[in-house]
């Protein structure tokens, strides 16, 4: 019987930097390693404006000897123990979301590494969003255009009445940077504005509760917007969209783990709840083919923070995040850890 | 108000319907085939002193002449494009409508078109229902709705509402209006050409009359231009409709947003192939709250004319 070898080493990764040689009487372009795969522009921005270096392949499994301190990274790429192991030079990561759910953040700050993150630049984006998708399920609106392009307006008559949006008692769940311009958006349409957080925001006028079982028993609406961690997985259960009631309508604009999504499908087939505007799921792309039919739910494929303005906003903060930290200046949006 | 014969132009809302059929003596237009129509009117007319109508079907002239006993029209919609109001006038026919309280729904249905329009919203949920995503990959970027200049083409009440809310998302406000009023953060702008140049987005939210017919045509339509998007929650003939098709065809026209058409309930298909365009069924005011307050309006302009008290919400 041949003995079985031991698996070979994985060769030691390449950068592809080659191409873009720095200009001849500009100083050494400073240094930043991107440690996930880059958008075209992206990587023409930065290649313009530093030394950058992509090792390949992705995502990175063996150490790279590079000195660079300065690194880009996108989710999924996690950015944990293992991989500040393999890029021990690390001293800033510069990601490109405002969800922070690939970090290990105890972990870069046990090692001194800084994170910036994407700051506000989806914000007014993520919440233009939001309230196209509960004005949407609350009035069927999609729904109605389905109706009309069926040719069903001459046919039928008019498409069955919505419910108004003014004067819906809305329960927001997180009430950091996307949240708070829902909220305020949201008043100016006459809804009634609670919330739930981590802790009680005193400088807001809005009602506070402490729990999302009890927001959802005094809201007509719970719109998602708080960040993805092990305490807010499953943070709307089977309890709390009972609590929502058959009325109840749930916007979801932030990640799907916060979502039990088996039961919020039950939830919607059974009328426990009158609809859903969702962004984002348990297993994008996968998205559960029982919503593909109702014309309760209004869907998206996780895209409510992207827009041309707001990705070339996030180009300018990367670049101006990698610049500050270059000249020693306090990073633009750094994330306290 | 049992004694009072209502002529109901149009099934406009089950909840109005069954009270006028209770609390008077009701005539449905509508079970009478088209061409029986006239004879109906004529065989119920000594009987028919109000005449409750909508955006579909009004009181035009032949219709008010038809009935000699005719007292009141009590429209149920704000706009009274529909209605023969110089007519009403000249036989001394009072005339009501439905402000204010449609009000805050058909505002919220112009900024969801807007939203719409720009982030292609109907577009990527039927990306996600076809299986799109799991097989072609992400969506491509959209236009960012916040900050866009937004132009109002009338400012009155549903302008205004449009125009509060827009603020909310941070948008500089222009508008046209026959004349100036008094809000110094909103830019006026003298004629419809000049905001069109200057703005994004163009909300047509004007009454319809014979001046604003066609109010946006070709030459409107080429200053808003091909970054620009049109969203009509006003009526349909404001907007010259072939050229609105043609620009979009072109590409001389970024996009739009419809709850109107020159001839509803028929949308002209050339519409649904276009992924900038989103058409609805006019349904700016199509919410059961609405409804019920505006046939609470109507039910309550009647009773207070059989009872000689002020009407609620009189035209003429």
């Amino acid at each position: 019987m041949e003995s079985e070898s031991e698996p070979s080493p994985p060769p030691p990764p390449s950068f592809s930097d080659a191409d873009d040689p720095p200009p001849s009487h500009s100083p050494e372009l400073p240094e930043v390693i991107a440690l996930s795969p880059l958008l075209p522009a992206f990587d023409a921005a930065l290649s313009a404006r530093f030394r950058l270096l992509k090792p390949s392949p992705l995502p990175l499994s063996s150490p790279i000897s590079s000195a660079a301190s300065a690194a880009l990274v996108r989710a999924p790429t996690r950015v944990d123990a293992a991989l500040l192991d393999l890029v021990p030079s690390l001293r800033l990561v510069v990601t490109t979301s405002a969800g922070l759910d690939h970090f290990d953040l105890p972990e870069c700050a046990r090692r001194g590494v800084a994170v910036a993150s994407a700051g506000h630049v989806f914000s007014p984006d993520v919440a233009d969003y939001a309230v196209a998708l509960l004005l949407d399920v609350l009035r069927r609106i999609s729904a109605s255009g389905r109706y009309l392009r069926r040719g069903e307006w001459p046919l039928r008559g008019d498409y069955p009445l919505g419910s108004k949006l003014g004067g819906k008692r809305v329960g927001i769940v997180g009430l950091g940077s996307i949240g708070s311009l829902i909220a305020k958006r949201l008043e100016v349409f006459g809804c009634i504005i609670s919330y739930n957080s981590r802790k009680a925001k005193p400088s807001v006028s809005y009602k506070f509760f402490p729990t999302v079982y009890d927001l959802a028993t005094e809201c007509d609406v719970l719109i998602l917007s708080c960040a993805f961690t092990n305490e807010t997985r499953h943070i709307v259960n089977k309890d709390v969209m009972h609590a929502l009631g058959k009325d109840g309508v749930i916007i979801n604009i932030a990640r799907g783990g916060l979502i039990d999504e088996e039961e919020l499908v039950k939830c919607l087939m059974q009328g426990e709840i009158k609809g859903a505007g969702l962004d984002v799921f348990e297993n994008e792309p996968s998205v559960p083919n029982k919503l593909f039919t109702m014309d309760n739910v209004v869907l998206s494929p996780h895209l409510a923070a992207f827009t041309t303005e707001s990705s070339s906003d996030l180009l300018e903060l990367i670049i101006a995040n990698f610049e500050a930290f270059f000249s020693n200046k306090p990073l633009i949006t750094p994330v306290s850890m | 108000m049992e004694s009072l014969g209502v002529l109901m132009t149009f099934p406009m809302n089950h909840y109005l319907e069954e009270e006028l059929e209770r609390r008077c003596k009701l005539f449905r237009l509508w079970e009478a085939p088209p061409e029986r129509r006239a004879e109906f009117l004529r065989s119920n007319a000594p009987s028919i002193r109000a005449l409750v109508g909508n955006a579909n079907v009004g009181a035009d002239a032949d219709t008010i002449d038809a009935l000699p006993k005719l007292e009141i029209v009590a429209s149920f919609s704000v706009g009274l494009d529909k209605v023969d109001v110089a007519r009403c006038r000249e036989r001394g026919i009072r005339v009501t409508n439905t402000p204010d309280v449609l009000t805050d729904d058909v505002a919220d249905l112009a900024i969801w078109l807007a939203i719409a329009v720009l982030r292609r919203l109907c577009e990527a949920d039927r990306y996600v229902r076809s299986g799109a995503w799991t097989t072609m990959g992400d969506f491509k970027l959209t236009n960012k709705f916040s900050g866009k200049r937004v132009g109002i083409l009338g400012l009155g009440r549903i302008g205004l509402a449009i125009a509060k809310r827009a603020e909310a998302f941070d948008c500089p406000i222009s508008y046209y209006s026959r004349s100036e009023k008094p809000y110094p953060n909103y830019k006026y702008y003298p004629s419809v050409i000049d905001l069109a140049s200057h703005c994004d987005v163009l909300v047509v939210a004007c009454p319809l009359t014979e001046e604003t017919h066609h109010i946006i045509n070709r030459q409107v339509i080429d200053a808003l231009g091909p970054n620009g998007v049109l969203i009509n929650i006003g009526r349909g003939p404001h907007v010259d409709e072939s050229e609105l098709i043609a620009a979009l065809l072109e590409g001389r026209l970024g996009g739009a947003g419809l709850d109107v058409f020159e001839k509803e309930p028929y949308v002209p298909e050339e519409l649904f192939s276009l992924e900038n365009v989103v058409v609805v069924p006019h349904v700016a005011s199509a919410t059961w709250e609405t409804r019920k307050a505006m046939a609470d309006l109507v039910l309550g302009n009647l009773e207070a004319h059989v009872t000689n008290k002020p009407l609620l919400t009189p035209i003429v």
